[in-house]
């Protein structure tokens, strides 16, 4: 019988099997940031041991800073004192650091890949659960907290037990005003929030072929929030094309040796899966989420849905979610008047976002009653987008482009949405206070954020192309 | 590590499903370089009015006397989002040793044990259960024979654990202990696949 994509990678990473137990598989490449790794290396000073393969790992700092004025020392204390924790064990273990000021610094998500780092067929960790964004490259990517950051740096391997198998189709071609974050959002909707969970989710299907590196990433990124240990889609001519000639890029011999193997890396026709889901993207339309997890999302022009319609699983949750948001059962989303604007994270923040944002918005302006930050992924996508004048566009539409970082995603740094104000953002959470205590999340499309933006509400941006 | 084999205690209902990490431990606590001290922001944004330790939040069940105990017991889909492991280590600070749930999110169920805390699943019905047991009912959780008990009634039901986890819980062990002694297979792993 054939084998899955999935199943072609883990096998050739795997050290050994314990009897009844888990495998040892090894860690191709380990990305570290400023926030989950510093009881690790404490972690492992007290254990007197180094890390073992440092030339794996690759660190920068994106959490903590903050987007505007990096220049400057940063003013919180601790944040500050995380990020030179982060400098100084990674010269003391001869770790490769993109740190502020870099011009490879970013969000971790975005300068793997655009870095050429990420590449088809290996394995990749790091402690923060949106590692499943390089499944995009036909990796197997994932999620991982700080004892097991230590266990890697110890050993340059992990404990783990073989995940079940799903693959997701999404076949047919979308519709205008229609992007991948539209295809993920539907599917949380359709599965919600912990419907891939114990599972490698594979996403396969002629409008998944169809889409750009960033829009896959974008896909992979949110496969967490399905509950699944990674996301991945086969690498193809489109990912290759991606990743040739970027820095860290295998060249010359080495590339056309990389080539064979990489092509190898599809799911056999006869490859099984313990579930299998089949999506029409033609009943995609744009999406926004209305409740406290991904999956509480709807099209556009659907009503917010009552304990009547909702599904089972986020049942329970309906009231004490929509209560959060100030929202109401059974009225419609459009329409709906927002304060912020959030085009941003390691979700929606490459060049391609920003691109799509800027030639939407390109002599438009802002409405009075929103603030609309554009935070770009990582500093190559920053200075891109100035050298394509994307900036001279937002600054005409009213929109403040910051520094990189993770920025508003999370509430950690300083860029926080004020408790009980709207932000439509391009992140991946709307947990309660994710953006700041009491912040409102609305989850969408860069397309829709950017619309919202020229509106003030909740608009759907069909109605705005030509 | 510290080991785990019984724990008998009451418990201390959440009955709220898909909790987040996010709840667990808000992201602005997660500044630290230690593992210490973040038992007293768990549930943060749940148990305190806008962030004000003076304005307890009465209806959550930390802040409600009647409950105590070292086993916490949460709607299904505990530990969803982020992978901070910063959720397991607040709810190790605060003093759980157990927690129950109808599902756990994997990244939070591997944390969990990698800190010496078990999660325990549980089926939907045996959960129900537990959430109508009054505040001094004790459950008892048997790690060796994975079986859960309702002290008061006596139901009880066998989760599933695995045997290598299994194994590490009850002795303290970690698996960093592990890694480290198979060194030699990971040097020869390397060498052979180049």
């Amino acid at each position: 019988m054939g084998k899955t994509l999935f199943e072609k990678i883990w096998e050739k990473h795997i050290v050994k099997t314990i009897d009844d137990g888990p495998s040892v598989l090894y860690i191709d490449t380990h990305f570290i940031h400023e926030v989950t790794s510093p009881q690790a290396f404490t972690g492992l000073n007290k254990r007197g041991i180094k890390v073992f393969r440092p030339q794996q790992v690759v660190a920068t700092a994106d959490h903590n800073v903050p987007t505007l004025n990096q220049h400057l020392p940063i003013k919180e204390e601790l944040s500050r004192k995380q990020v030179e924790a982060l400098i100084n064990n990674c010269a003391e273990h001869g770790i490769e650091l993109y740190g502020l000021g870099h011009p490879f610094q970013g969000i971790v998500h975005v300068i793997g890949p655009e870095l050429g780092i990420t590449q088809p067929g290996m394995t990749i960790v790091c402690g923060d659960s949106h590692t499943s964004t390089h499944g995009a490259f036909g990796t197997i990517a994932f999620g991982i907290g700080t004892s097991e950051v230590e266990m890697v740096f110890a050993s340059q391997c992990l404990l783990q037990s073989r995940p079940k198998l799903m693959r997701i189709n999404v076949d047919g071609v979308l519709h205008k005003g229609v992007v991948s974050k539209d295809i993920v959002l539907y599917i949380l909707s359709k599965i919600t929030a912990s419907g891939a969970t114990g599972y490698a989710v594979e996403f396969a299907g002629s409008a998944i072929r169809s889409l750009s590196m960033e829009a896959r990433m974008t896909i992979c990124n949110m496969s967490i929030e399905m509950g699944g240990r990674c996301g991945l889609i086969a690498p193809d001519e489109i990912t290759f094309k991606y990743i040739k000639g970027r820095k860290f890029a295998p060249q010359g011999a080495d590339w056309d040796k990389k080539m064979a193997e990489w092509k190898q890396l599809y799911s056999d026709g006869d490859a099984s899966f313990d579930k299998e889901i089949f999506i029409n993207a033609e009943d995609i339309q744009p999406m926004i989420t209305y409740g406290t997890n991904p999956g509480m999302g709807i099209g556009i022009s659907e009503n917010i849905p009552t304990t009547e319609t909702i599904n089972e699983n986020d049942r329970s949750g309906l009231s004490k979610s929509l209560a959060y948001m100030g929202l109401q059962p059974g009225s419609p989303i459009k329409g709906q008047k927002i304060d912020y604007v959030f085009i941003g994270s390691c979700t929606n923040s490459r060049i391609e976002d920003l691109r799509m944002v800027a030639s939407f918005v390109k002599g438009k302006k802002k409405a009075d009653n929103v603030e609309v930050w554009v935070v770009p992924g990582s500093k190559q996508v920053e200075t891109q987008a100035i050298q394509e004048g994307i900036d001279k566009i937002f600054e005409e539409a009213g929109f403040m482009l910051r520094q990189p970082g993770c920025s508003a995603c999370l509430g950690m740094n300083e860029d926080k949405i004020p408790a009980g104000k709207y932000c439509i953002s391009t992140s991946n959470r709307n947990f309660e206070g994710r953006q700041g205590a009491g912040a409102r999340t609305l989850l969408a499309s860069p397309l829709t954020a950017a619309a919202a933006a020229i509106t003030g509400e909740v608009t759907d941006v069909r109605e705005l192309l030509n | 590590m510290r080991a785990l084999t019984t724990i008998q205690s009451r418990f201390v209902p959440i009955n709220i499903e898909n909790i987040d990490t996010d709840q667990i431990i808000p992201a602005r606590f997660l500044k630290a370089t230690t593992k210490d001290g973040f038992g007293k922001n768990l549930f943060r944004d749940w148990r305190y009015e806008n962030d004000d330790e003076s304005k307890k939040i009465a209806h959550f069940p930390l802040n409600m006397s009647q409950f105590d105990g070292e086993i916490l017991v949460a709607g299904k889909n505990f530990g969803c989002g982020s992978s901070r492991e910063h959720a397991a280590w607040s709810i190790l600070d605060y003093g759980f040793r157990v927690v129950v749930s109808s599902f756990f999110a994997d990244i939070f169920r591997n944390n969990a044990l990698n800190n010496g805390v078990l999660p325990v699943q549980v089926s939907d019905a045996f959960l129900q259960r537990i959430f109508l047991q009054d505040n001094n009912t004790e459950l008892t959780v048997d790690l060796e024979k994975q079986i859960i008990t309702i002290n008061s009634t006596g139901e009880q039901e066998h989760f599933e654990i695995n045997r290598y986890k299994k194994t590490c819980l009850l002795n303290g062990y970690d698996d960093i202990d592990y890694l480290l002694s198979i060194k030699k297979e990971i040097q020869q792993f390397e060498t052979q696949r180049v």
